[in-house]
């Protein structure tokens, strides 16, 4: 008899598995559950992109296409950072298109990271960060946002997480799980620390088009940082389009060209039917986005109006489609709170300690899901709360 | 165009205090909003989509076409009044091209509608001719596919 235990990865088997997919498999088994747990649009995506796909099977498109991704969908995400953004990047040396925001992650952190390197992951944030620091031999440091700095990166914080081992620090902004959002000024106050290091930036910003009030800024616009930033992005949230896998980097050639080899070696290609749908989403996707954000932002309003009349507190969330609110006034810790919610109301929300140990005290609550279904959710949390 | 209204056209349960809160306005105005609409024929009712294909009720619909003389003075207006009185008339419409009016109906059997159309419709002497078009399936009405129900299909990706 093998055992694997002995044999398979330490670096892999040393991974803790996530939180999110505990309370995921819990809520499968059970019937009738109320969710508020996905992380991904209840939008279908729109019509004229999934016509696009269908368009480029009938033509019988279904060749890989080159390792980098094709020409024009590559020319096309520079031209939409360009008119969105104002980021200019070059479609044949300065991007890649991958399989999803995901593989921009792993790519951008393994081109970079070396042995016994220092990834500053501020959390709560999206799970993926540190397991793939640690499958590429370097080491999370994980730095706890706070409450009080509505979950932002502050200056403070950041000087206080930087070592001379430091390499990279990831930035997830709009974040999930918190909703929460860096501002340009805050992003000045980050870049005057970064500046005239070797410190490199992964900017995940795949919620980017989701902001509520003012428009999303990237770090890599602001002066010196283009150099040193990694933009990880994609269109699952963008134009609701999750199960096509689309993602793409931005970073300048000398990284993109580190990324590339990984990428060539790893997954060829990203999807060539789903590239041709990226391609008419990015030229003709604009409303479909002005669409989806407003439909978000009534909802936002709306389950925040909700969190204020059960009596839970929330800071305001400016982007994602995700709110964070504070549960630590009920006196038990996140999972149980959740746990107790599940089993009484049938009601799933997601324990802010999945999310990394400073989200302990919160929960994600995704807003994701029509306003009837949050209707009802409300209703039941506020039962709850009342007879706790 | 008032978001107000787009709101309640897809859902009319929504309360002025749901819709306050979705649209940033004062709940009072929301209110006062939804009354001036519906004192004005913005807003003319409030009604449940129903597919009736999943009761026990028997029913047909069918469209007829309609090519009219119209007459001096009032063009359809007129004719059409006289059209949309029956209550079996569910919608009808003036259009551009080959014919004039649409009409919608309603009906216990196809014999109902039948005789609603030489009865009813052929009769009146504007009307020049009449071509009626049965009902098979309705897919989607009102922006609402038939048939599909509330499933989350989505899977629960760890996201």
């Amino acid at each position: 008899m093998i055992n694997y235990e002995k044999i398979l990865s330490d670096k892999v088997q040393g991974i803790a598995p996530s939180g999110i997919r505990k309370f995921f498999d819990l809520t499968e088994r059970m019937e009738d559950v109320i969710a508020l747990t996905v992380g991904q649009p209840d939008f279908v995506t729109p019509w004229h992109i999934r016509d696009a796909a269908i368009e480029s099977l009938k033509k019988g498109r279904t060749y890989y296409t080159s390792n980098a991704g094709l020409t024009p969908l590559r020319e096309q995400i520079c031209e939409y950072m360009e008119r969105r953004f104002s980021l200019r990047y070059d479609p044949k040396t300065e991007t890649l298109v991958t399989v999803g925001g995901s593989e921009a992650i792993d790519l951008a952190i393994r081109a970079v990271v070396r042995t016994g390197d220092e990834v500053i992951v501020p959390e709560p944030c999206f799970v993926c960060y540190a397991p793939i620091v640690t499958m590429a031999g370097g080491v999370p440091v994980k730095l706890p946002l706070r409450y009080e700095d509505k979950f932002k990166l502050t200056p403070e914080l950041l000087r206080g997480a930087i070592s001379d081992k430091t390499k990279l620090l990831i930035l997830a902004f709009p974040n999930n799980p918190t909703g929460a959002i860096m501002t340009k000024e805050d992003l000045v106050s980050i870049a005057d620390i970064l500046r005239g290091t070797d410190i490199l930036v992964l900017s995940d910003e795949i919620y980017a088009e989701l902001t509520y009030g003012r428009p999303h800024c990237s770090i890599a616009s602001l002066p010196d940082m283009r150099e040193r930033t990694i933009i990880a992005s994609g269109f699952s949230k963008t134009y609701a389009m999750t199960g096509w896998r689309m993602g793409y980097t931005l970073a300048p050639a000398p990284i993109t060209e580190q990324m590339y080899k990984i990428h060539q070696y790893a997954i060829m290609c990203a999807p060539t039917t789903s590239q041709f749908a990226a391609i008419e989403a990015l030229k003709n996707g604009d409303d479909d986005i002005e669409y989806m954000r407003e439909e978000y932002n009534q909802r936002r309003r709306l389950i925040l109006d909700g969190f204020k009349s059960i009596g839970l507190d929330c800071f305001v969330p400016e982007g994602a489609f995700y709110a964070f609110p504070n549960i630590g006034k009920f006196g038990m810790s996140s999972d149980d709170f959740c746990m107790q919610l599940l089993e009484k109301k049938k009601v799933a929300i997601v324990p802010g300690t999945a999310f990394g140990e400073s989200g302990e005290g919160f929960a994600r609550i995704s807003y994701a899901y029509s306003v009837n279904h949050i209707k009802i959710a409300i209703e039941k949390m506020g039962e709850f709360i009342k007879e706790l | 165009m008032d978001k107000l209204l787009k709101l309640l056209e897809e859902d009319a349960r929504l309360t002025p205090a749901q819709i306050a809160v979705m649209t940033q306005r004062d709940e009072g105005d929301i209110k006062k909003a939804i009354e001036e609409y519906e004192k004005n024929g913005t807003i003319l009712g409030y009604q449940a989509l129903v597919d009736w294909d999943k009761t026990d009720r028997e029913y047909v619909s069918a469209v007829i076409e309609l090519r009219i003389t119209p007459q001096r003075d009032r063009g359809f207006d007129k004719v059409a009044e006289m059209i949309y009185s029956y209550p079996e008339v569910k919608s009808l419409y003036l259009m551009s091209g080959g014919y004039d009016l649409h009409v919608i109906i309603e009906g216990k059997t196809l014999r109902e509608v039948a005789s609603f159309v030489s009865d009813k419709l052929a009769v009146i002497d504007a009307v020049l001719s009449t071509s009626t078009h049965f009902v098979l399936k309705k897919y989607k009405d009102e922006g609402v596919i038939f048939g599909s129900g509330e499933t989350d299909e989505r899977g629960s990706c760890m996201v």
